[in-house]
């Protein structure tokens, strides 16, 4: 089990507020994913959970019992960090039995649940090794399989991924989200990319300075942003925002259009604009277009699109396809 | 980033550098050549030529017992160097890991301790020393040594638990391990080149300390600094038997310095090149 609840969890170091005041609920097995900008406050508030800060104010519940002033030990939470902080003069084997050996488990209980998770993290070659003499990802390896061997009622990570090179990275994403969907634990997962909170998340938190913006399933603030923080923060490329007459018409301060969401035209549209760079990538052209008023927009166009630098274009948005905000943000 | 030197350029400083090195080591290689002269040699002059006679360091030995003061040091530096670890690093850990406000004042106010002349202290502690029965024993001087060192012994350790990542222990204390487990299985082992050089330098302070092993023991307690001490006799000095006694006081730290001037490197270094 491990449903986590926050009840007007507020941090703050010494006068700086950092977490104004957080209420959330995390079902059992589920796939958080807390994303925003960095020092938006979502490490602190994983920290805070973890119980390797103190809260300010306010109560964490975990399985409906009140931790909110237990140590992190007692919490049966474990967490995976950003520098992986293996324990550098300890073995893989050992550093995956640290915490069993804390736990005081017989060593043949010990040896037979750091061999299953070796076996799932493929690890089983490298378990004599001492971290120094792995790559970054099976480092990774080696912390999330000293997180697994406790059988946590959840798991914290802690932009698991941000140490790692590109093509790794999109590796271990698929690799952490197979985990969940075998293992069906609750995880709650910080990261500031969005790419990862999309193709992960059951439930993405989007916080902005300490503040909960949005929460819902990827799809939901994909299409339904609830601010225009939200809305040019989910999506890559960003959302493109249209302020003054053009938004007018469609009765918003400002309007959001997507990169995926324009009608390109060479003979006429809405909005005129010049190609400043075309990035051809094969799958996709995206098309970085600087309108007749000056306002920068991405497009993105068929792969094949034979258009360059200096040509005319129209632009158009696609039907309800349109984000209308008001002057304040909100979603209209 | 290295620079292209030329040939010459080279040369000429390794020879500045060599002299430099023998001008240092000079005292302590004229010490060795003096304890293989004669008495009379040894007054006679400046000379570099001894006569490799052995009487000096016999007669040493026969008239004074050179093993008692020999494991008197050997007692007193590592005694005091172990209680000062015993210490210290407890210390060190929550200066290093839990810092407040006043961390950085009670660092220097230790340091501070060591900028007074050891004499101020004397009278006081000679006193409390006669009142305690401490005076000319072992346990005393350990006591007193351990003391003196402890304020290099906490920054040096303090300088290097604040090289160990925090996110190591956080991982520790997420595993479950207690504040004493956090230590004995996480901190110490990754400490152990620091703690190894402290433990080294300390050992090394300890063995050649001599102001307060000279004041505060006679017989029973003294070790090899008193020893050499004791030589400068009333009776008149006594060159080459001097000498012999100090390179038999010097010679034990000298060989553990050698065989450990890697660690020791190492350890005094940590830190200052990443």
């Amino acid at each position: 089990m491990g449903s986590i609840t926050l009840k007007n969890v507020r941090k703050a170091f010494g006068d700086v507020e950092v977490i104004p005041g957080v209420d959330l609920n995390i079902e059992d097995g589920e796939f958080v994913v807390f994303v925003g900008p960095s020092g938006c406050g979502k490490s602190t508030l994983l920290r805070l959970i973890a119980g390797l800060e103190d809260v300010t104010s306010g109560q964490i519940n975990i399985d409906g019992q009140d931790v909110t002033d237990a140590g992190p030990a007692k919490r049966g939470l474990a967490m995976v960090f950003q520098s992986y902080a293996l324990y550098p003069h300890m073995s893989v084997r050992k550093n995956i039995a640290f915490p069993l050996k804390m736990a005081k488990m017989s060593e043949a209980e010990q040896e037979k649940r750091v061999a299953h998770a070796a076996r799932i993290l493929n690890l089983d070659n490298y378990l004599d090794r001492k971290p120094g003499q792995l790559s970054g990802g099976q480092r990774q390896r080696v912390a999330i399989g000293r997180a697994i061997v406790r059988e946590p009622s959840a798991f914290l990570f802690d932009e698991p991924l941000s140490n790692l090179d590109a093509a790794l990275r999109v590796n271990m994403r698929v690799e952490i989200s197979e985990l969940h969907n075998s293992l069906k634990t609750t995880m709650i997962y910080v990261t500031h990319d969005q790419v990862e909170a999309m193709t992960m998340a059951d439930k993405i938190v989007v916080l902005r300075a300490g503040n909960v913006e949005q929460v819902g399933s990827p799809m939901e603030l994909y299409s339904k942003p609830a601010n225009k923080f939200v809305g040019g923060f989910i999506g890559s490329p960003n959302m493109n925002f249209i302020v003054g007459e053009g938004a007018a018409k469609h009765a918003a301060h400002t309007i959001g259009v997507r990169p995926e969401h324009w009608q390109l035209s060479t003979e006429g549209g809405e909005f005129s604009g010049t190609v400043g760079v075309a990035e051809h990538l094969g799958s996709d052209t995206f098309l970085h277009i600087h309108l007749d008023d000056g306002t920068p927009i991405i497009a993105r166009a068929e792969g094949e699109r034979d258009i360059h630098h200096g040509d005319k274009i129209f632009l158009t948005p696609q039907d309800g396809r349109i984000y209308r905000f008001a002057e304040n943000g909100l979603a209209i | 980033m290295a620079r292209a030197v030329s040939t010459k350029t080279k040369i000429g400083w390794t020879i500045a550098a060599w002299f430099v090195a023998l001008l240092i080591f000079f005292p302590i290689l004229y010490a060795i050549i003096t304890s293989f002269k004669t008495e009379n040699e040894a007054i006679a002059g400046f000379d570099l030529i001894p006569s490799f006679t052995l009487d000096s360091y016999r007669e040493v030995q026969s008239q004074y017992n050179y093993i008692r003061p020999f494991m008197n040091s050997v007692i007193i530096a590592v005694g005091s160097t172990v209680l000062a670890l015993i210490v210290a690093v407890p210390a060190a850990w929550a200066m290093a890991f839990s810092p407040t406000k006043r961390t950085k004042d009670i660092l220097m106010w230790m340091l501070s301790t060591k900028m007074m002349p050891a004499v101020a202290v004397l009278v006081p502690i000679y006193l409390i020393f006669l009142r305690t029965g401490l005076m000319d024993t072992r346990t005393g001087l350990v006591i007193v040594l351990m003391l003196m060192n402890l304020p290099i012994v906490v920054w040096m350790l303090y300088t290097y638990f604040r090289e160990i990542p925090g996110e190591i222990l956080e991982a520790a204390r997420m595993d479950g391990a207690t504040l004493s487990q956090e230590i004995v299985h996480v901190l110490t082992p990754m400490a152990v080149p620091g703690i190894a050089s402290t433990m080294l330098l300390n050992v090394i302070l300890a063995w050649n300390e001599a102001f307060w092993t000279i004041q505060l023991t006679t017989t029973n307690a003294a070790p090899l600094s008193a020893f050499i001490a004791s030589f400068s006799s009333p009776q008149g000095l006594f060159w080459a038997k001097l000498s012999a006694a100090s390179v038999m006081a010097i010679a034990p730290i000298l060989i553990m310095g050698w065989f450990s001037q890697k660690q020791l490197v190492r350890g005094l270094t940590f830190g200052a090149v990443k």
